[in-house]
Formats: C-alpha cells, structure tokens, sequence
C-alpha cells in the first residue's frame, strides 16, 4: 500500500518537530528515514502510524485520508525501538496478540491462530522459543518477535521505530541483512527510522534525509550518496573533509591557499563564502609544501591495516582531515609523522555557506 | 562448602540478632495470647469465642474491612493511575494528600469522620433524608476503613505504574485492541501482584483498625462493634482469659487470610512470567 503525507506540522511547545513535509512512500518499498536526533522523523514515523496527531496536513494511505482515523483502524503493524514485549505473555501469545483482539466474529478458530503463530515464528526464525518469555530473549531475538507480532495482524504497511537501536554492532548487521530479506519476501511497504548512515544506505529502497523537521533529500542509496543535494546530506552521508572559503577568480581561496575549481560556472558569485566538501579518497596527498599544489596539512597518524589507508592530518588552523589513499600509493609517499604535505582534491562539491549547516 | 567473600562480614551475628529481635519483638507476644488462651477449656473456648456479640463482631470486622480493601482496590488504582500518566496543577500536593491516612491520629480520623456523616454534620445532613445513615451503621465502619486503607493500595501501585511504558499501550493499541482489552489484557496483569498486595495491606491495617473506627461506629451489639471492640470490652470487665480467646480467633483468620493472599500473588506473579 502506498503512503502519502501531505504538508505535515507539528510542534512541541515552542519546538518545531516538523515543518510542512510532504513525501511520498511508493507500495512495496522500504524506506529509511534518515536523519540526527531530533530531526523529526519518530515524530514523522508516529504520525503516519496514528499514535501521534499532526497540527495540520494529511495523511494519505493508499490515496485515502486516514488523518483522523485512530491508530486501531489503520491497519499499519508498529515496531518499537525497545521492542514493546508483553512481559506477562509467553513468545507464542504474544504474537498470536493482535489475532485474538479481533472481534468474535473476524476472529479465526484457535487451531487457525496456533497454525499462523507457528508459521510466523518461523518466519522470523524463532519456532523454538514459543513457550519463553520476552525476559528470557536476548535483545535481537525480542526485536524479531516484535517484528512477527507485528506481522500477525496482516498490516498494509510496517513502520520501524530504530528497529536495531538498542542492539549491538553484531547482531545490528546480522538483523540489517535479515530485515532486507524478509522484505524482499514479504514485499510489504516499510518505512524504518534510523540515524546510522550505513544501516539506512545498506537497507533501503529509497533514504528521505531529514534534518530540523525538514526533508533535506530523498532518492536512492546511490543517488543520495552520489550527489548530495545539501551541505548537510553530504556531511552526514559519510566521512568528509570541509573547506571554508572564497570564490576567487578560477578557484577557491581557502586560508592562503587556492584550490582550482570552477566555482563560477556553478553560479557562485566571485568572493562569495562557500563551503567545500571532499570525501577522503578524493583527496591525494603531495608532498612538499610549496604554494600552489592544494591545502597545506601535516600528517598526524598513518593507520595503514585495512585494505586502505587511512592518514589523518592537521590543517594550519587545526582542522581535522581525513584521507583515504590505495596502501602503494601510502607505501610510496613514504608518509611520517609530522611531515608538511600539501592535500590536493581531485573531486570537490562546493556550496554556499549557510549558517549551521548541521556539520 | 564453598564460600563467598563480602566486603561486609558479619552472617552470623546478623542473623542471630534478628532471630531473637524476632522472636521478642513478633513471636513472644503471639504465644503469649496462646498460653493465656489455652487455661481454657475447649468447650469454654468455643463459648467465649461464639458468643452470637462475638460472632457479630467477626462478620462486620472481616466484612466491612474486605469491603473497604476492595473498594480502595478500585479507587486506589484509579488515583495511581492519575498521579502517574498525567500532569495537572496541584499534583504534588494531591500526592502528598495520600499519605495523610498515614500520619493523621486514628482519633482524630475518626472524630473528624463523625462529625461528617452524624445526622447534623456536613455530609450526613444531606444523606439522612435520602434515608442513607453512615454514621453509627456498617456503613460508618467501613468509610472509616476506606479512609485509613487508601495510601496502601495507592503506594503498592505506583511504582509499577511508573514502571509501565506507555509503549505497551501503543502496542497493543496498533495491533488492533479496543481501549478495555488494553486495560484488561495487558495493563492489569502487570498491576495484578501489586494491587493484590496493596489490598492485602489494607485489609489487614483496617482488621486492627480500632482508633478511627470506635468513634464512627456508635459501638451498638450485634450491630456495630468490631472484634477489636470485643476484645476492649472483655478487657474492661477483667476477663483476661476471654478477651485473649477471641484474640486467638482474629490472628489465626488473619493468618489464614494473608497465607490465601500470598498464595494469590504467587499464583499471579507466576502467570506473569515474573518467577521464570
């Protein structure tokens, strides 16, 4: 089923939680909601689900107003950062919930329940833990039974609140792979709120950014990552390094140094203040520091045990870079501590300063 | 035998001390009703202890105070509930307001009572043309109970309450349940332990209660005395022997009624999943 919001508002006293956002959710697709604490989208996610109101616009499910519809007759199955668990139900009546709440006349005979319960614990891998209780589960396997109870009741849509928030790095990746799986399973329209990059560009279909209750972007994995519309995605899609400068003639002067870009042509008014973004393996590393040749930086650690390596340097002014060069390429720099090298982008994506970009 | 290291020694001494704190404080004085009893013979016991004034004293005693634990049962949970989920004006206050059974004299609980509900007073001027008479009736006796048995039930509740994420309620809410089967379904079992131990201290502070009760009930024979009364009046005309009697009788049905309680907690912590 698709989703639709419609210009959605909401405050919290003199906090504004969302601001006029207006997204669209295609049937069949899992979404990540992408963004720092406090950027709105849990407010957005309960929104969508019922439990919280709006101050103004719609929600649209399936091209219909469910705006005031209660969270009951949605139909949409909610799954809970710290899970939710009824703590006085076994595993197995704890799934089977949302069935037996149905209304004696919708409700299946209990041989019915007990058939679709067991189907749905295997579904999520869990058969053997019927009879625990949610005390007894390690944090995945709670997060996994909430995702069956969840399920139980044939929702139209699945919404996850931090689904893998409260879990350890581990079982965090193991879960990622298996959410994905079961969606390619299931098929189901899912939207999952996160604020780890990796999980949402990993995970979904599609990645809404969203900061100060605004959507920022929205695209696939690689389109965001790729070309980041906003000073803000690019900075929290990933490590990057940040210049500060000036449009000056055919370049950028950064500090004293000038790095050639063709910043005019973007539009850029020359002396304008811009800011300049590089993930690290756009930058190479020049030895030497005559003028001319890039930013002046003095390397402060080489951490050379992955594939990569990965050098960290010092700016004039103290700032912190990052660069991420092939281990020949490090070998042959032949980079040491303390060493006044020059960092030359070869990609640079520059935008207007704005205040506080959120970086 | 393997032994744990404490930073705090000290096992035996503890226990022994607590044995014989125990023991002076708890157990001495509880024989002693027994051994005082017991220069009775059987048949003079039965007759002290069914004596048709005694045996009307029970049935309002343990009546009025099960009456009174159930309805702060219901009204307690009620107040918890408020003072934990919302946030009003004045809440503090209200919270504090809740232990006032606690701190106030029984005497004073109980003139202040009467002077309510006697035929002139405040509130009973109102109920004695609806032919409602609360002061010198049961019904004086267990609004007296109500009233010394609320912050029990209240205090048992709380915490767990508090403890409740309101999550649960969201959950159970999106997966389709009305607004009774959240309460009844998932709310209330995790309340169960609670309520019942907070009615079973009520129900056992109002059996004792003797203070606040005397001055509300009119003390009539066979229709409002409570056992505590009894055992008072027996007193007052020197017959140790009986008035110990039917003390016998009012430990041994408290007992019995606090082993049927505890058995219902644990029989609803363990429906809970609590002792797993």
């Amino acid at each position: 089923m698709s989703i639709q919001v419609r210009n959605i508002a909401k405050r919290f006293g003199g906090f504004i939680a969302l601001d006029d956002v207006t997204l669209d959710f295609p049937s069949g697709e899992l979404v990540a909601l992408l963004g720092p604490s406090g950027c709105g989208k849990t407010t957005l996610l309960r929104i969508i689900a019922g439990l919280e109101k709006a101050d103004g616009g719609q929600v649209l499910l399936e091209g219909e107003d469910a705006s005031a519809k209660h969270v009951r007759e949605r139909q949409v199955g909610f799954v809970f950062q710290h899970y939710a668990l009824f703590r006085h139900m076994s595993v197995f009546d704890n799934v089977a919930f949302g069935i037996r709440m149905k209304p004696r006349a919708q409700r299946p005979p209990e041989q019915a329940i007990r058939a679709k319960v067991q189907r749905l614990l295997e579904l999520v891998q869990l058969d053997w833990l019927a009879d625990r209780f949610p005390s007894q589960l390690s944090g995945g396997q709670r997060q996994r039974i909430a995702l069956a109870r969840a399920l139980a009741v044939e929702p139209r849509v699945l919404l996850l609140d931090e689904p893998f928030g409260a879990l350890d790095a581990k079982v965090r990746k193991e879960l990622r792979r298996w959410l994905r799986q079961l969606h390619d399973e299931l098929h189901i329209t899912s939207i999952f709120v996160t604020h780890d990059q990796e999980e949402a560009l990993e995970v979904a279909d599609r990645v809404v950014l969203m900061n100060r209750g605004r959507v920022e972007q929205a695209g696939a994995p690689e389109e965001v990552y790729r070309h980041p519309a906003t000073p803000f995605v690019y900075g929290f899609l990933g490590a990057v390094n940040l210049f500060h400068g000036r449009v000056d003639g055919e370049g950028l002067r950064v500090g004293d140094d000038l790095l050639p870009h063709p910043a005019q042509e973007g539009g850029l008014s020359e002396g304008a203040r811009v800011m300049a973004f590089a993930r690290p393996y756009e930058l190479d590393i020049v030895p030497g520091d005559e003028a001319g040749g890039g930013i002046a930086a003095k390397v402060s650690r080489v951490l050379s045990f992955g594939v990569t390596a990965r050098v960290e340097l010092e700016g004039s002014d103290g700032q912190h870079f990052e660069v991420e060069l092939t281990r020949e390429r490090a070998s042959a720099l032949g980079l040491a501590v303390g060493q006044a090298v020059r960092l030359a982008p070869s990609n640079l994506r520059v935008f207007e300063y704005e205040e506080g970009a959120g970086i | 035998m393997a032994r744990t290291t404490r930073v705090l020694p000290g096992f035996g001494p503890t226990l022994g001390l607590t044995l014989t704190w125990l023991s002076l404080i708890v157990l001495l004085p509880l024989a002693s009703v027994f051994l005082k009893a017991s220069s009775l013979s059987l048949s003079e016991f039965w007759n002290v202890v069914s004596a048709p004034r005694v045996v009307a004293s029970y049935k309002l005693s343990f009546g009025m105070s099960l009456a009174a634990a159930a309805v702060n049962g219901v009204f307690g949970l009620m107040l918890a509930w408020c003072l934990v989920r919302y946030r009003f004006p004045g809440k503090r206050l209200v919270d504090a307001l809740v232990d006032l059974p606690f701190a106030l004299p029984t005497a004073v609980a109980g003139i202040s009572l009467t002077a309510l509900y006697a035929k002139n007073g405040w509130v009973g001027q109102y109920l004695d043309p609806l032919g409602i008479q609360v002061a010198f009736k049961p019904l004086g006796v267990m609004v007296a109970l109500v009233f010394i048995g609320l912050p029990f039930v209240v205090r048992t509740v709380q915490p767990v309450l508090e403890d409740l994420d309101i999550e649960h309620e969201e959950a159970a809410a999106s997966l389709g349940a009305s607004r009774w089967q959240t309460f009844r379904r998932v709310i209330l079992p995790v309340l169960l332990p609670a309520l019942l131990t907070g009615f079973a201290l009520a129900f056992a502070r109002a059996v004792g209660e003797y203070g606040s009760v005397i001055f509300i009930a009119g003390n009539i024979p066979m229709v409002s005395e409570i056992t505590p009364l009894m055992i008072i009046t027996k007193l007052e005309q020197y017959d140790y022997v009986g008035a110990t009697a039917v003390a016998e009788v009012m430990l041994l049905m408290a007992f019995a009624l606090l082993f049927v309680i505890n058995g219902l907690q644990a029989w609803a912590a363990k429906r809970t999943g609590r002792d797993r």
